[in-house]
């Protein structure tokens, strides 16, 4: 057993695991933060995306043992004081997800990216989102949604597809 | 004061949406329940072979291991086979033999996940290898390898379907001018939602309970199937199927993993989770297509369509576990006809059982009518080539004319409505047809490849009417029931089950467009068989022709109450009360009216003497009919001659799908089905060896579309109504699916067809193009 201890979205964690433990299931089962979520098993598709210290990482490809000491951010972290993050909101204003189950890691992905680069082409919002597999939308919206926070994130004005409800 | 309802055609913000954005959607995987246990699936190595014995001492032995489940086992409680919704049986697992690899062989119930994972490697099993039946046409031998002895004919063919009028279409093909002929395969594919199959079932052995969530589109079908099957009342079976990653057809089926899970969990008393990987998900749940045709089109040499004949082999795999109505063995695979007038059309598959997992079932189109669209539009192109007749000018002179509809197709469909010449026309101008036929011309002189790809479809969707449709005998119908609360909100509960559809916001809007309340008023609910009505499920676009249907029905019956209690209010004869711009009024009197949330207040608080208190109606709605959106599609291509790669420069999708609930979520799934159209035109498809060992088991050798390989779509609409829909929709889930692939293959066939090329099976690789360019000296080095 080895002792393990992060921040995941600021918050300590700190626990006694098996040193085979993948991260995702560190997140998931002892952090209890089911929003990252596992769709592989063969880092292809992204799902399980989180910010290891600021660059996008497959969890399902970590031991949590190698992340020690480390600072995660999930999907779960994205949202401040009850103010969605610029990308979650552009999700949701140009539907950028169906399902949403590869979409908190779509989402971990824009967001370093949009923090490396903050006015990317659209070729290369796609470039950087290739890793992560959506099988419902077809992506056209997903990259609306992360050039939406972009211009969000840069101050200039936004309007996304959706109506807001009444 | 009329309210702001945003019903019918608008572009609502999802009501789902906030909790998937912040990481708290709810999919099976993210449930833990106190004392749960974990499952694992020991599988098989071997296509076919004999299982002479297990021994699982070793996987006992370990700490953690509660039990190790075999065939033996479920056999002695009458559970080792499971009925198939195709009539046919499955097994659960394995009592003396593997017909598939990948076939689950033995599963492990363990206190820890990681501990099921390492058991499984510790059950030995003595396997003795048969000699597997791989190809369907080699199956039809009669000295092939029996791949199913248990069933009392002892042949691989499972069954013999067809429709329309062989003599006719015989006649037709001896008199005809043109014939093109093709074959065509259409590949064996897999949907791989993102999130994988799995299961928690739950037994409470003090109230005798079993809760099961589940990854399913169809929860109440299965707590029907799960009670006939297991004994338990029906009553004491609650199928859950929380938020569910994608389904696509491939969350529909049975798989063996929720029985055993249930039964580990009817055994221990405990809860059992059982999440299958990817590789699992890839290499053993159900698949889809696998049809080999043989196509011919016969027309007049002026280019006139006379008939259609078809025949195909169908690959079902080991069961034949295909998710269609009861009465189509090959879904609606006779709508192949398509958008065009013909005078007569034969349409033939023959089933046939091979050494691979179960085929049939779906891929954003379970009910085979994505193989008859690729089938015809196929075909149309090959005839426009050898008529020398541009493939716009051939459809347009072929197509069924607007003022014959309703139309009865050469196979016995009865199209509701369409304007097939309108949505081409509109494509044609909005992408520049003549310009890229002259921009085509200029590069084939100078070498270059560029193709234009046509594809115009009908679909054939929202299954279905109850006198033709049914799945293990239960109809096709679908339901809705909507209570509205005194303060005026209301929640509306669907029998269909969405998977990332957007239920939660369109079923909102169409009981507000009914009601005349606030869509931001409406719950949706829907999946957990408690407190749902009866219904099919989602799948094969039906949701909006059936459940959606149903909706507006309900609602129109609370609008029929609200009538006399408006009368009653409004203190008028109900006669002289009308609903106008969403509420009731006197007629004529627009100052004397009343909202549907007055109307509430006093279903509770007033209701006239000899009235029922309360507002509320349940539908259950059987089509009357099917409903056939359709759609133009234009896809261009260029080639690259170093590579032979394909790239698709522009796509454009015009499509018809009726009246629109809400226009964002529509554009998304068109957007979504076109990938999943491009995915097996350029990328997507299962083989197998000789062995039958599959060749593409995991992400990194299954090709799913990323971001790169997407174009950015293009998408338009007409709108031609459903004459018998109550709002006039007729679904759009497959639309895509069904009509893309078919314009990027002729698309490819039409840049390389000056080289004599008609036809190009599907997937079309960098490999295969290379191989034509390379022939003719077109290959740049
Ligand atoms: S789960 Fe697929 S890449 Fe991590
Ligand atoms: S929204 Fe379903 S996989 Fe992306």
């Amino acid at each position: 057993m080895a002792q393990v201890k992060v921040n995941i979205n600021g918050a300590p964690y700190q626990a006694e695991v098996e040193p085979r433990l993948l991260l995702v299931h560190f997140i998931r089962e002892v952090a209890g933060l089911t929003g990252t979520h596992v769709g592989c098993d063969s880092t292809s598709c992204g799902a399980c995306t989180v910010l290891v210290d600021g660059v996008p990482s497959k969890s399902c490809t970590l031991l949590a043992v190698q992340v020690d000491g480390g600072d995660l951010q999930t999907v779960e972290g994205l949202e401040r004081d009850g103010q969605l993050h610029p990308v979650q909101e552009g999700f949701w204003e140009e539907h950028g997800l169906q399902c949403g189950f590869c979409t908190p890691g779509m989402m971990m992905t824009a967001v370093a990216l949009l923090e490396r680069n903050s006015n990317p082409s659209d070729d290369e919002v796609r470039r950087a989102i290739s890793g992560n597999l959506c099988r419902c939308t077809g992506y056209v919206n997903i990259v609306k949604a992360i050039q939406y926070a972009g211009a969000k994130m840069r101050g200039e004005p936004v309007t996304g597809a959706a109506e807001s409800a009444a | 004061m009329a309210v702001a309802v945003q019903g019918m055609g608008h572009s609502v913000k999802r009501k789902e949406d906030p909790r998937f954005l912040r990481g708290k959607g709810n999919y099976v995987d993210d449930l833990k329940l106190p004392g749960m246990l974990y499952m694992d699936i020991l599988r098989s190595p071997y296509a076919h072979a004999n299982i002479k014995g297990i021994d699982a001492s070793r996987a006992l032995a370990m700490p953690g291991v509660l039990a190790v489940v075999t065939g033996k086992d479920l056999d002695a409680a009458g559970l080792a086979w499971m009925p198939t919704l195709m009539s046919d049986k499955q097994m659960v697992l394995p009592v003396d033999r593997v017909v598939y690899q990948a076939q689950e062989v033995a599963a492990v119930i363990a206190t820890e996940r990681y501990i099921a994972a390492d058991a499984i490697t510790q059950i030995d099993v003595d396997y003795e290898p048969l000699t597997p039946v791989v190809d369907p046409i080699r199956a039809l031998d009669p000295s092939s390898p029996l791949v199913r002895p248990d069933r009392e004919n002892k042949t691989n063919h499972i069954w013999h379907w067809e429709a329309g009028d062989k003599e006719a279409t015989d006649r037709l093909f001896e008199q005809a001018a043109v014939v093109a002929k093709e074959d065509i395969y259409i590949p064996r594919i897999h949907v791989c939602s993102i999130e994988t199959c799995g299961c928690v079932a739950s037994f409470d052995r003090i109230n005798g309970k079993l809760t099961i969530w589940m990854t399913t589109q169809a929860p109440h079908a299965i707590r029907t199937v799960f009670s006939l099957v297991s004994g338990i009342p029906e009553h004491k079976i609650r199928v859950i199927s929380p938020d569910i990653g994608g389904g696509f057809g491939g969350k529909v089926p049975v798989y063996p993993g929720y029985v055993i899970a249930t039964v580990a969990s009817l055994q221990t008393g405990r809860p059992v989770k059982w999440i299958e990987d990817r590789s699992e998900n890839l290499q053993a749940d159900s698949f889809a297509r696998d049809y080999h045709i043989t196509a011919e089109l016969a027309a007049d040499a002026d280019g006139t369509m006379k008939a259609l004949r078809v025949k195909t082999v169908a690959d079902h795999g080991a069961f034949d576990a295909a998710a269609n109505p009861s009465k189509f063995p090959a879904g609606l695979f006779s709508i192949c006809t398509g958008s065009y007038d013909m005078q007569a059309a034969h349409v033939e598959v023959d089933g046939v059982y091979t050494n691979k997992p179960p085929g049939g079932v779906a891929y954003r189109c379970s009910f085979r009518v994505t193989e008859a669209v690729h089938a015809v539009e196929r075909m149309v192109d090959s005839l426009a080539l050898k008529l020398e007749m541009d493939p716009a000018e051939l459809r347009l002179k072929n197509f069924i004319p607007p003022e014959k509809f309703p139309y009865k197709s050469a196979t016995g469909w009865e199209y509701d409505s369409g304007n097939y010449p309108a949505a081409l026309h509109k494509a044609m101008e909005r992408i520049g047809y003549q310009d890229l036929r002259r921009e085509q011309a200029e590069k084939r002189a100078r070498g270059e490849l560029m193709g234009i790809g046509i594809s115009t479809f009908t679909e054939i969707v929202g299954a279905g009417p109850s006198h033709t449709f049914d799945i293990l005998g239960i109809k096709m119908f679908d339901s809705c029931e909507i209570r509205i609360h005194p303060t005026g909100s209301a929640i509306v509960r669907i029998g269909v089950q969405t998977q990332g559809q957007g239920h939660e916001t369109t079923f909102a809007q169409i009981a507000a467009e009914e009601l005349g309340l606030p869509v931001a008023n409406i719950t949706v609910e829907h999946g957990d068989t408690d407190t749902a009505p009866y219904g099919l499920g989602t799948y094969a676009s039906r949701s909006t022709p059936t459940a959606g249907a149903a909706t507006a029905i309900a609602a129109r019956k609370i609008r029929e109450k609200g009538k006399l209690l408006a009368a009653h209010l409004l203190e008028a004869s109900p006669d002289d009360v009308e609903w106008v711009d969403h509420q009731f009024q006197v007629k004529g009197d627009p100052s004397r009216a009343k909202t549907m949330a007055d109307i509430a207040f006093a279903a509770y608080t007033n209701h006239p003497q000899g009235m029922e208190a309360g507002l509320e109606a349940v539908d259950y709605y059987d089509p009357p009919n099917l409903t056939f959106p359709f759609g133009a599609y234009i896809c261009v291509v260029d080639i690259d001659r170093g590579t032979g790669e394909v790239k698709i420069r522009r796509f454009l999708a015009v499509d018809d799908c009726g009246n629109i609930i809400n226009p964002m979520i529509v554009e998304g799934q068109i957007h979504g089905g076109l990938t999943m159209g491009m995915a097996p035109a350029l990328l997507e498809e299962i083989t197998y060896d000789e062995a039958g060992n599959i060749r593409q088991g995991t992400f990194m050798d299954y090709l799913l579309p990323t971001a790169m390989e997407t174009p950015a779509w293009e998408t338009d609409k007409t709108c031609t109504p459903s004459p018998h829909h109550p709002f006039g929709a007729k679904g759009v889930g497959e639309s895509a699916t069904v009509g893309a692939p078919p314009a990027i293959a002729n698309a490819v066939v039409d840049a390389l067809s000056h080289l004599g090329v008609t036809h190009m099976d599907i997937p079309i690789k960098p490999w295969m193009v290379y191989k034509v360019l390379e022939e003719h000296g077109l290959a740049q080095p």
